[in-house]
Formats: C-alpha cells, structure tokens, sequence
C-alpha cells in the first residue's frame, strides 16, 4: 500500500511544469487566445517534444504507454497553465478511445503515430456534451452516435462535418455546434461495442477536467496569496489582516482534500475497477467545487483587480467556471453517485475498510 | 502507487476482524462520562492491551506490536466497523504517548507507557485555563522549583475526563519571571496528588465530560518533568501537532458514521423525498469521509516516504471537525421532529453525536486558530 507517485512520475511533472512556465505564459496565451483559431501549431509542436502528446499513446504505436494515473499529475499542470482543451482531447481521450480498437485497426496505425509526434489534432463529440470543443482544427473527430442498442463510434473526418461556433466567456475556449451524418464509411464499432468506449471515455474525461480544475485552483490560490503579501491597506499586508487569511485557508483546505479524491479515481480507471465511474464522478464534483471556491476566494482577496481583464487571474476563473459543466455537470455526476449509493438496491460496499477493497 | 494490501496486513485485518467479533462486547457500554460507564471503558481496555491491540504502532517492549501505519489504519477500519467502544483513553495513547516517545526519557517511558496502554493509568490534559484558552502561552498556573520538585499553583480547566483520570499531563510556568511561552515546562501530575481538587463540568449533554482542576501547593517530583525545564512550550506543540493531525481522528470514524447517514437515508427514503437538498448532503457525507480516508492514506505513504507532517495537519482539523458536523445535522434532519426524542433506539446515537460534534471546531485548537496557522505557515502569509 503506497498511495503516492514515484520519484520518477514526480519529475516528469516538474519537467512538464517548468516547460509550461517559460512556454505558457499568460501574456504569450493571451495573445494565442486573440487569434482567430485560438490555438498555436509552434506550442504543440513544443509540447510534443516534452512528450506530452506520447504519455497516454501505447508503446506499440510509439507512444510511452502510460495511464490515467500519470495522466491525474499532468492534468493539474494543464490547469495550472489554463492549457486549453484541444490537448488533452488529442493526447489523452483520443489514444484512450483509440486503444480501445482491435489490435492492428487501421485507424490506430493512422492516427496514434501523429498524436504521439505532435501533427494531429482530434476532436471528441461525446453524447454528454452538447457542443464539441477545438472542432475547427480538428484533423479528425471521433464522434459519439447513440442507437438503440448502445453508442456506435464514428471516425470522421474534418470535412464531413459543418460547423457553427458558439463563443464562450472563457477566451480559451473554442465550442462549435457539429453537424454531421453517420455512415458506414465513417462508423467504426456498432452500438454494443461502442457502449463501453464512451462510457470510459467519460470516466477519463471527468478525471482530466478534475485534475486540471484542481490545477486552476492551485494557481488561484498561488495568485492570491502573492497578492495578499505585497498588496498594502492600512500601513499593512492585506495578508496580514484575518479575513484574507481564512480566506485562503479555506482554499488549501479544499484543494488539500480533492486532490487524493483525483488521485484514487486515476487508479480506479487505470485497473478498470468496477466503481471506477462513483470515483470519478466523486473526483470530478470535489475538485470542480475546490476551483469554484479559489475562484471565488482568489477574487475577493484581489479587490477591483480582480474584475478587471488587465489581471491574470481572469484567465483562471474563466477556465474553472466553464469546465464545472463540461463533461457531465455537476447534476449529472451527484445523480451518478445518488444512483449507486442511494437508489442502489442493496447496500453497497461502503464504510471502514472499503475504501482500497 | 499500490494501492494493495500486503498479505501481512491482510492477514492482520482478518486477526483483528476476527478477534473484535469474538470479544467486543455485544451491547453498547455505558457512556464513559458515568463512573460505571468508565469502568466499563476501563475493562474494555485493559482486555485489548492484554491481546496487544491497545497501542498497536507502539514498541514491543512498551506494551504495542511496532505496527506501521498502514496497520494503524487497518486496525482503526475494523475497530469502527465492529462498533467497537470509544477508547476512554485516548488523551494518554494518542496525545501523551508520542510526546513521550519524542522527549521522554527511557526511566519514563518506561514507567508510563505500558500502564497507559492498560489503562492502570488513565489521562487527563491540563493545558487549558480560565483565561488560556486559544491564547494558551498566557498559562498563569505556577511551579515553581524547590530542590527535587516543583510546587504547583493554580487552575486548569475544561480537562477533560479529569473526574476519572490519575494523572495529568499539562504545562506550568517554572519560571516566575517569563512570559509567553517561554519559561514554561511540561508535567506529569498524579492527580491524587495532596493539595488537588477536581471539580467536575457538566457538559452539553448533561454528562460530566469535564473538569476544573486546582493546584494549592502541590509537590511534583522533578522526574515527572518531560524534556527541559522552561522547554514546555516546545514539547507542548509537537503534542498538538498529533493531536490535530492523523491520530485523534482516525478515517474509520468518519466512514462510519457516513455509512450509517446513507442507512439511514435508505431506511427513510419516503420522507425524505420531498427534500433534495437532504439527498444531497447524504451524498456530501459520504464524499467527505472517503476525501478524508484517501487524504490520510496520502499522508501516511508520504510519511513512509520520509516526508514530515507539519501545518497540514491544521487542514485535518478543520476537515474532520466541519465532516462530522454537517453529518450529523443531516441525520438531524432526516430524523425530522423525532430528532429530539433521546430514548428513540435510532436516535440516541446520532442526537448524542449532534452534541458532541458542536465541540469538533473548538477542542484541540479552534478551527480559527487553525486558518490562521494554515494561512501563516503553508502560505507564509505575515502574522498580524
Ligand atoms: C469538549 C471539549 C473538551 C476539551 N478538553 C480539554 C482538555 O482535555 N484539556 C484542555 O486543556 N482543554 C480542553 N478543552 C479546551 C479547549 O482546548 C479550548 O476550549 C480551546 O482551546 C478554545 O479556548 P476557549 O474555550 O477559551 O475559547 P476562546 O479562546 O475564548 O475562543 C472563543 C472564540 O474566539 C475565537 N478566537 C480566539 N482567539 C482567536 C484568534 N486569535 N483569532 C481568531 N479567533 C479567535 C475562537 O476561535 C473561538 O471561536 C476542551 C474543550 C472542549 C469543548
């Protein structure tokens, strides 16, 4: 029993963070973000290069063939940096849903290689989300079509699908209503095998979104308290009055006991357990409220900075306030746990003891 | 990250399973803020340490199995889900003991440990007084040195199970002149001691958890002293840091309860139906405890990592404290007009529990001083 990361895992996360940092910065997103496309062919070039885009792509397709576990660390640097949604689409979702085929499906042999170099991006349209994210430059885009008798999952390129695009609040966002026709060419499992695809696919979307919402957190509650240091009111650090420290503690509070919740989930679907969907629902409501309290707190401690488009901090609360209904709001994911816990027939396995079992 | 048990820890949760389904009494003990109750509590514990579960992380040779903490946790989980006793003296095995295990010296540890572990002692903590209470440096009670003991003066307070408790472990001003937290040093007392007088408190629920204890020359040998004289501050702090942290409050206990808030839930289903909300803070009981488990079992493999625990454990303070709070407002909800009726079989356990909760966010360090620790030593944010 040794519920944390290796040495190694930790390092990988350090690497990736301080990439970000240098590469990332808010000023260099907001001038990416004012672009029409929103998004920069010269960063995920980078990206690939720190093998981001290679992490969740099996060995066998070239990839580093690592899980949802190493994933649950690099997800918080997504957030922390408020990367936007296109990457983890293509570089996690994708390659989970792509793994998913048969062994030597044509697609796999297509399409993983140019995730794990950096040259491709996928889009996802998954039944729980109305609109498709970074669709517009999606090389490809795996969509969900629900049947009677389950969820086919069709591959389907850029150019059968038209396209309106919904602005979002948060300028990192790129939303699009999709409009496309199912078809033989395009599909690629029927309803009874696709089924299970989305359902997992779903389970690993709320741990990313978790993941990067307790990043988003973390840099909130970073940003307040560097200002709450330097910001003086009444001959003193604001930081220094009690009000803003509980303010604060709360937030570590909250971060402090979402992230092992994040973290049990990414193992949960690593070993395919069957509760796998309860923990990630969990994960994905603990840490999306975590990022809604920083956002809240973070805003609060800032003042009139905090209102204005000048200060960073924008970026981050926009980010954590989208991505609370994305992928499953929070009704859908407390009906998820209601549902197993409370209208269950039996009893669960629930109380001391249960927790690891 | 594994996340399974060895087959030793298996095997140990199935000893301890085994064990508990075998000797825990089959009805509930009387409250042990009653002398039978304690009595009660007593027997209970001198049994467990008699088949070595009383103090499992302990040494061998002071009266535990040198169990790591990962078996700590599988203890606890089996303890809760047998509805095991309350330990009656958990003041002496998870407040005084590692403090003793840190500072004390082996004639101490020596002498104490293996008596606490059976109950032949049984602790009270004395660091509370009249006018010291979230301000504890501002201790007033005396003792001052004469040769080969110290002469104690003064009142403690809030002490709780002092009533029923021999000894006291608590912190007095050895030096006349300091202030603060200096000049304080950190001492064992007999309560039976001449010159003490315990006068019992009666709590919220009408039961006397509690004590005002007072000093009128009382002699303490100066071997009672743990660590340094004027050193009590330090010696004091590292026993709130495991106070507030992991060991007061193990997961088990939060699982429990949780558990026991979705049957009930279940049972009364109907009724509850025409609120939402309650479903909802169901839902929040028991996300909660799982949080609080997964954060500890973190906590622990850090620690085995050769991390330390320092200010987070403030956040487990506030966490457990503000947990069990909501859980039991929710079962005081869903019981509805019945929630006051303390002979109802369903709900004396959770009406009692309602009470006690209220004192979750005071005891141990009020969850403000808590922020503000959280605040000054994980953000570094200036003191005021
Ligand atoms: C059930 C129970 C058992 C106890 N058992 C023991 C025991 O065995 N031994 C023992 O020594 N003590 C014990 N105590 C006492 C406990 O440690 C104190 O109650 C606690 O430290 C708070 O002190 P106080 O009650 O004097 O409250 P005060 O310090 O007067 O505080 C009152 C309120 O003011 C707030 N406050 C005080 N200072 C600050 C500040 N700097 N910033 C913000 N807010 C502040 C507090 O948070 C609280 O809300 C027990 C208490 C309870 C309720």
């Amino acid at each position: 029993m040794d519920f944390t990361f290796t040495e190694d895992q930790i390092a990988f996360r350090d690497a990736v963070s301080r990439f970000f940092m240098t590469e990332a910065a808010p000023e260099q997103l907001r001038e990416v973000w004012e672009t029409g496309a929103g998004r920069s062919a010269a960063l995920r070039k980078k990206i690939a290069e720190q093998g981001l885009t290679a992490l969740s792509v099996p060995e066998a397709e070239g990839g580093l063939g690592m899980g949802d576990i190493d994933w649950a660390l690099m997800t918080q640097e997504l957030g922390y940096y408020a990367i936007p949604d296109s990457l983890a689409d293509t570089a996690y979702l994708a390659p989970g849903l792509l793994a998913g085929l048969p062994a030597g499906h044509a697609l796999r042999a297509q399409w993983l290689p140019r995730v794990v170099d950096g040259s491709c991006r996928i889009a996802i349209g998954h039944p729980v989300n109305p609109w498709v994210a970074d669709a517009h430059l999606a090389d490809l885009l795996l969509m969900a079509h629900p049947v009677a008798d389950g969820c086919e999952l069709h591959a389907v390129p850029r150019a059968k699908v038209e396209l309106t695009v919904l602005p979002s609040i948060d300028a990192s966002r790129r939303l699009f209503e999709v409009r496309w026709h199912p078809d033989t060419e395009t599909r690629v499992l029927d309803g009874v095998a696709g089924a299970p695809q989305w359902a997992a696919t779903l389970d690993r979307a709320a741990l990313n979104v978790g993941g990067q919402a307790i990043g988003l957190a973390q840099r909130m509650l970073d940003l307040a308290t560097d200002y709450a240091a330097q910001r003086k009111q009444f001959g003193k650090p604001i930081g220094s009055f009690q009000a803003i420290k509980h303010h604060l503690a709360d937030v570590v509070t909250e971060i402090e006991f979402a992230r092992p919740v994040l973290y049990r989930a990414a193992a949960a679907l690593a070993a395919g357990e069957p509760d796998a969907s309860v923990r990630a629902s969990h994960a994905k409501l603990a840490c999306a409220a975590a990022a809604w309290t920083a956002a809240r707190k973070a805003i609060q401690v800032h003042g009139a900075m905090g209102y204005t488009w000048e200060v960073d901090l924008q970026m981050f609360m926009k980010r954590a306030w989208v991505l609370d209904a994305a992928w499953g709001d929070r009704a859908f994911h407390r009906a998820r746990l209601g549902a197993a816990l409370l209208d269950a027939e039996t009893l669960p396995s629930i109380g001391p003891g249960t927790t690891f079992a | 990250m594994d996340l399974t048990y060895t087959p030793e820890q298996q095997a140990f949760r199935a000893e301890v399973r085994a064990w508990l389904a075998a000797h825990a009494p089959r009805t509930p003990l009387q409250s042990y803020d009653t002398r039978e109750g304690f009595e009660q509590h007593r027997a209970w514990e001198a049994e467990l340490a008699e088949h070595g579960y009383s103090a499992i992380t302990w040494p061998k040779e002071l009266g535990g199995r040198g169990a790591g903490l990962i078996d700590w946790l599988v203890f606890e989980e089996e303890y809760w889900a047998a509805d095991a006793p309350l330990r009656v003296n958990q003041n002496g095995l998870l407040l005084l003991a590692p403090t003793l295990m840190e500072f004390g010296t082996a004639e101490q540890k020596a002498r104490f440990l293996p008596r606490t572990a059976r109950c032949d002692d049984m602790w009270a903590q004395g660091w509370s007084e009249p006018n010291a209470g979230s301000d504890m440096a501002s201790i007033t009670s005396r003792a001052i040195r004469d040769g080969d003991h110290y002469v104690l003066n003064g009142q403690k307070t809030w002490s709780t199970r002092a009533l029923f408790a021999n000894w006291m472990f608590g912190l007095f001003r050895s030096d006349p002149e300091s202030s603060r937290h200096h000049g304080l040093s950190y001492l064992l007392v007999p309560l039976d001691a001449e010159g003490i007088t315990v006068r019992p408190i009666k709590a919220l629920n009408g039961k006397f958890a509690f004590a005002e204890v007072f000093f009128k020359d009382v002699h303490v040998s100066v071997e009672n002293r743990v660590g340094e004289e004027g050193q009590g501050w330090h010696v004091a702090m590292a026993t709130a840091g495991f106070e507030r942290g992991l060991l007061l409050r193990s997961p088990a206990r939060y699982q429990r309860t949780a558990k026991r808030l979705v049957e009930l839930y279940r049972r009364h289903r109907g009724e509850a139906a025409h609120d939402g909300t309650l479903r909802d803070a169901v839902l929040r009981a028991w996300m909660g405890a799982e949080a609080y488990t997964l954060s500890s079992y973190h906590t622990v493999a850090r620690l085995q990592h050769g991390a330390k625990i320092g200010a987070e454990s403030s956040t487990n303070k506030i966490f457990w404290s503000e947990l069990d709070l909501d859980m039991h407002e929710t079962a005081m909800h869903l019981l509805g007009a019945r929630a006051e009726l303390i002979d109802d079989p369903e709900v004396h356990e959770w009406l009692e529990g309602f009470l006690f909760a209220q004192a979750g966010p005071i005891y141990a360090g009020s969850n403000e001083i808590q922020r503000n620790i959280i605040a000054e030593r994980m953000l570094g944010l200036p003191k005021n």
